[in-house]
C-alpha cells in the first residue's frame, strides 16, 4: 500500500509538472492568434479539459482551434485511461481545486457520488438560458442517466445501448436465423458451441463488477431490475432466471477464462472470430469489429436484443457526460466549451467518426449515422425512444453495488449448488446500502 | 557562542533531516490512518467527516469478506513463504557448490527478482491463459488435463502464489548464500574425522549454523509477502469471486472504489496491527533459536 500511495504522488508531481509544460506550451502558440482582430468574449482565458482516452476525446482534440478561434478561450486538454481518470477527478476534486474546469465523467457510475460530494455544477440554469441550445433535441433517457435529484449533473456527451453481435458466416453455415429471443439465443450458441474447431457458442463479459451492465439486459428483459423503489430485487424469480441464463450461456458455451474477462477481453475474443454471438454495448463496435485487429470483421452482424418474457428490454444511457467544476474559475467560459462541444454542429462531427451522442437531430441526418454500420444504424434507430434509463444499480455507492449482483452471476458461472442463497445474501446486502442511502 | 552552540547540537543538526522525514512521511501518515478509522468519509467536500467511534471495526469484524480477506491474506503469505523458504535454501546449497558456467547460472536465478511486477503479474496473466496460455500447452505436452488457474477460484490463490514463488525464491537464495560463505570449514573437517556423511553433516551443522541467516530471511520475506498488492491486482484483482481478495487488495477497494475512507483506515488499522504482531513473533521465535545454539 505504502509503495502504492508513493506511485501515486509521482504520478501527481508528473501530472503537475505535464499539465505546466503543457499549459506553458498552449500559452506560447495561441498567444497573438487573434491579435488585431475585435475583441472575443473570453479573450485571455483557459480552460483545463480532462478526458477518458476515449474515441470522443480524439475526435474533438483536433476540433479545439475552431472554439479558441471563436472564443479566445485557450483549452488545455488531458487524457487518462478510464480507471485513472475517476482517481484523478477523485483526488483533485476533493482537494477543492478549481482545474479541470470541464471533465469527462461516467454519470451512472460516478454521478451521483459526485453531485453529492460537491463535485458537479448544476447546469440546468445554464441549458434554460440559452433557447438557441435546443435541450429537448436531447435523448430524454440520456438526460434522465444524467439527471440526480432532479438536477442536471452534466451533459450527455456518448450514448449506448446493448445489442447482439453475431456471426453472418456461421449462422449461414448452420441455416439459422439471428435470434429474437432469449430462448432461441441459448439454443443457436448450443448448436454452434464447437471449442474442439476453436469456436466457442457465446462471449461476454463475466468479470464480477464489469459483466452487471451487461446483464442488465437479460434482467429488464425476463422483467426484472436491480432495485424498485427503495426495494432491492436482485433475488427475485424474474433476475434469477436472468442471472442464470447469463451466466450458464457463459459457463457452458463460453470460453474457459471468460470469469476473468472484461469488455477488451470479450470484445477481442469475438473480434479474433472465436466465439459466435457475443452480448455487449453497441459504443465499442470498433473493438469488435475492427478490420485492422478482426479477420472476420466483415462477417459481424448487429441485431437489437433478443426478447425474453418481457420483451426486449435493453438500456438506452449516457455512458460519458461532460462536467463543470462548481470550483471552476470562469464558469462562464467552462459552460461556452461545453455548449460548444454538445452543440449539433459538433455532436454530428463527433458522431461521424463513430461517437453514438445523445442529439435526435443529428442521429436523423444522413451524415450523421454515417460512422456506423447500416445494421447498427438500424437498431439504434429502432431504440430511438425508449429503454431502459440505467445499465447498473442507481446508488450512490455504485461500485459496492455492481459487486453484489455480479456475485450472483459469478456463482451461476462457477456452479454454486445454493444459489437462491447466495442470491438472498447479495439482495440483503444490495438492500443495507440503500438502506444507508436513504439516511 | 555560535560555534559552542552548534557544537552542542550537532547531533540534532544532523539527524534533524532524518528525523523530520520519518515524522512527516512515516509516523503523520500512520497517526492520520487511526484518526480517519473513527470516522465515516467519502471524500466528500460538503459533509465533512462523521465520529463514528469504533462502528467501522465493528463492521469489519462482523463482515466475512473482511475474515475471507484475512485466511486469504494468511493462506498466501504461509504458503509463499514456506515454498520459498525450502526453494532458496535448497538452490543456495546448489549454487554454492563449483560447476561451470555457476555465476551465469547465478544471474539468470536472479533475474525473475529485478522484474518489474506489475508487468510479470501481465505476462502470467497470459501464461495462465486457459485457452492460448503456455500453462496449459505444458500442461498437455506432458499428457495431463489442462487448467483454470486463474480462472478458477479454487485454483487462482495457488496460481498466485506459483507467480510468487517464482519471483522472489531468489532472494532468500541470495541471502542464504551469503550465509553459507560466513560458515567456517572446521566443524566439517572435524565431522569427517567423526565419519559423519554428507545428511549428517547438513542436518547437525549446515542446517544449525544457517539458521539465523535463514530466520532473517525469512522475517524479510513475510513483511513483503503479507503486504503483496501488485502481483494480484495486475492478474485477478481479487478475483474471481473474491477468491484472491488479501487484505490490502479489500483496502484499496473500500478506499478508492466504495469511497468509504473511515472502514479502508481501519482495515490498514488491524492490518498494520497483523504485520507487526507477526513480526514481533517472528523476532522472539529468532531470538529463542539464536539463544539455543550460541
Amino acid at each position: 500500500m505504502k509503495r502504492f500511495r508513493s506511485l501515486r504522488l509521482l504520478a501527481g508531481i508528473w501530472a503537475l509538472s505535464v499539465s505546466v509544460l503543457a499549459s506553458g506550451c498552449a500559452g506560447i502558440s495561441h498567444s497573438g492568434h487573434n491579435r488585431g482582430e475585435s475583441p472575443l468574449p473570453f479573450q485571455g482565458k483557459t480552460i483545463t479539459l480532462v478526458t477518458a482516452n476515449h474515441p470522443w476525446a480524439d475526435a474533438i482534440r483536433p476540433l479545439l482551434p475552431e472554439f479558441e478561434a471563436a472564443t479566445g478561450v485557450n483549452v488545455i486538454i488531458q487524457g487518462f485511461f478510464e480507471d485513472q481518470l475517476t482517481q484523478k477527478l477523485t483526488l483533485q476534486l476533493t482537494t477543492g481545486a478549481e482545474t479541470p474546469d470541464v471533465f469527462m465523467y461516467r454519470p451512472l457510475q460516478e454521478g451521483k457520488l459526485f453531485y453529492k460530494n460537491g463535485w458537479l455544477e448544476p447546469l440546468d440554469d445554464y441549458v434554460r438560458q440559452d433557447a438557441e441550445y435546443d435541450r429537448s433535441d436531447f435523448s430524454s433517457e440520456a438526460i434522465r442517466s444524467a439527471t440526480v435529484d432532479g438536477k442536471l449533473a452534466g451533459i450527455p456527451v456518448i450514448m449506448e445501448q446493448g445489442i447482439l453481435y453475431y456471426r453472418k458466416d456461421l449462422l449461414q453455415k448452420a441455416g439459422i436465423p439471428v435470434p429474437d429471443t432469449i430462448d432461441k439465443l441459448v439454443s443457436a450458441a448450443r448448436l454452434l458451441h464447437d471449442p474442439d474447431n476453436g469456436v466457442y457458442g457465446f462471449v461476454a463479459r463475466g468479470q464480477r463488477s464489469p459483466l452487471v451492465t451487461q446483464v442488465s439486459s437479460f434482467l429488464y428483459s425476463e422483467g426484472g431490475d436491480f432495485t424498485s423503489g427503495q426495494q432491492a430485487t436482485i433475488n427475485t424469480p424474474e433476475a434469477m432466471r436472468a442471472f442464470t441464463i447469463y451466466g450458464s450461456l457463459l459457463r457452458d458455451y463460453g470460453p474457459p477464462g471468460v470469469i476473468n474477462m472484461s469488455w477488451p477481453q470479450a470484445s477481442a475474443f469475438f473480434a479474433e472470430g472465436k466465439a459466435a454471438f457475443y452480448t455487449d454495448a453497441n459504443s465499442i463496435f470498433k473493438s469488435a469489429s475492427d478490420p485492422a485487429r478482426s479477420t472476420i470483421a466483415e462477417h459481424i452482424g448487429f441485431a437489437s436484443f433478443p426478447a425474453g418474457g418481457n420483451g426486449s428490454r435493453t438500456y438506452n444511457i449516457t455512458s460519458w457526460g461532460l462536467a463543470m467544476n462548481p470550483k471552476a474559475v470562469d464558469k462562464a467560459a467552462a459552460w461556452a466549451f461545453i455548449r460548444w462541444a454538445t452543440s449539433k454542429e459538433i455532436v454530428l462531427q463527433t458522431q461521424r467518426k463513430g461517437n453514438p451522442g445523445a442529439r435526435y437531430s443529428v442521429w436523423n441526418m444522413s451524415e450523421g449515422t454515417a460512422g456506423f454500420p447500416k445494421e447498427m444504424v438500424e437498431v439504434i434507430k429502432q431504440y430511438g425512444i425508449g429503454g431502459v434509463d440505467h445499465d447498473r444499480p442507481t446508488v450512490i455507492n455504485v461500485a459496492e453495488a455492481r459487486e453484489t449482483v455480479g456475485e450472483i452471476v459469478q456463482r451461476v458461472m462457477t456452479g454454486d449448488p445454493d444459489l437462491q442463497q447466495a442470491a438472498d445474501r447479495a439482495n440483503a446486502a444490495l438492500q443495507a446500502i440503500l438502506d444507508k442511502e436513504a439516511e | 557562542m555560535q560555534y559552542n552552540w552548534f557544537d552542542r547540537n550537532l547531533k540534532w543538526i544532523y539527524t534533524m533531516p532524518a528525523v523530520i522525514f520519518v515524522l512527516v512521511m512515516m509516523v503523520f501518515p500512520i497517526l492520520y490512518t487511526v484518526r480517519i478509522s473513527f470516522f465515516e468519509w467519502s471524500m466528500s467536500a460538503i459533509t465533512p467527516p462523521k465520529w463514528v467511534g469504533l462502528d467501522n471495526y465493528i463492521t469489519l469484524l462482523n463482515d466475512s469478506r473482511f475474515w475471507g480477506a484475512v485466511r486469504s491474506t494468511l493462506y498466501f503469505t504461509f504458503a509463499a513463504l514456506a515454498v520459498e523458504v525450502v526453494l532458496g535454501v535448497a538452490i543456495a546449497l546448489l549454487l554454492t557448490r563449483d560447476f561451470r558456467g555457476k555465476n551465469m547460472v547465478k544471474t539468470v536465478f536472479l533475474l525473475p527478482m529485478v522484474a518489474t511486477p506489475v508487468a510479470m503479474g501481465l505476462v502470467w496473466q497470459l501464461i495462465y491463459e486457459p485457452t492460448i496460455g503456455a500453462a496449459n500447452m505444458i500442461l498437455e505436452a506432458v499428457g495431463l488435463k489442462p487448467q483454470l488457474w486463474l480462472a478458477s477460484p479454487n485454483q487462482a490463490i495457488s496460481s498466485l502464489i506459483i507467480v510468487d514463488v517464482w519471483q522472489w525464491t531468489p532472494m532468500i537464495a541470495l541471502i542464504v548464500m551469503a550465509g553459507l560463505a560466513t560458515i567456517p570449514t572446521d566443524p566439517y573437517e572435524a565431522a569427517d574425522v567423526d565419519g559423519a556423511g554428507r545428511w549428517r553433516k547438513f542436518i547437525s551443522i549446515t542446517l544449525p549454523l544457517l539458521k539465523p541467516t535463514i530466520m532473517v530471511a525469512a522475517m524479510l520475506r513475510l513483511i513483503d509477502v503479507l503486504k503483496t498488492f501488485d502481483i494480484i491486482y495486475a492478474t485477478t484483482q481479487g478475483g474471481p469471486n473474491l477468491a484472491t481478495e488479501t487484505l490490502n487488495i479489500y483496502g484499496y477497494v473500500l478506499g478508492f472504489q466504495y469511497f468509504k475512507l473511515g472502514m479502508a483506515s481501519s482495515l490498514l488499522v488491524l492490518f498494520f496491527a497483523l504485520v507487526m504482531g507477526l513480526t514481533i513473533f517472528m523476532i522472539l521465535m529468532r531470538k529463542r533459536m539464536e539463544g539455543r545454539y550460541e
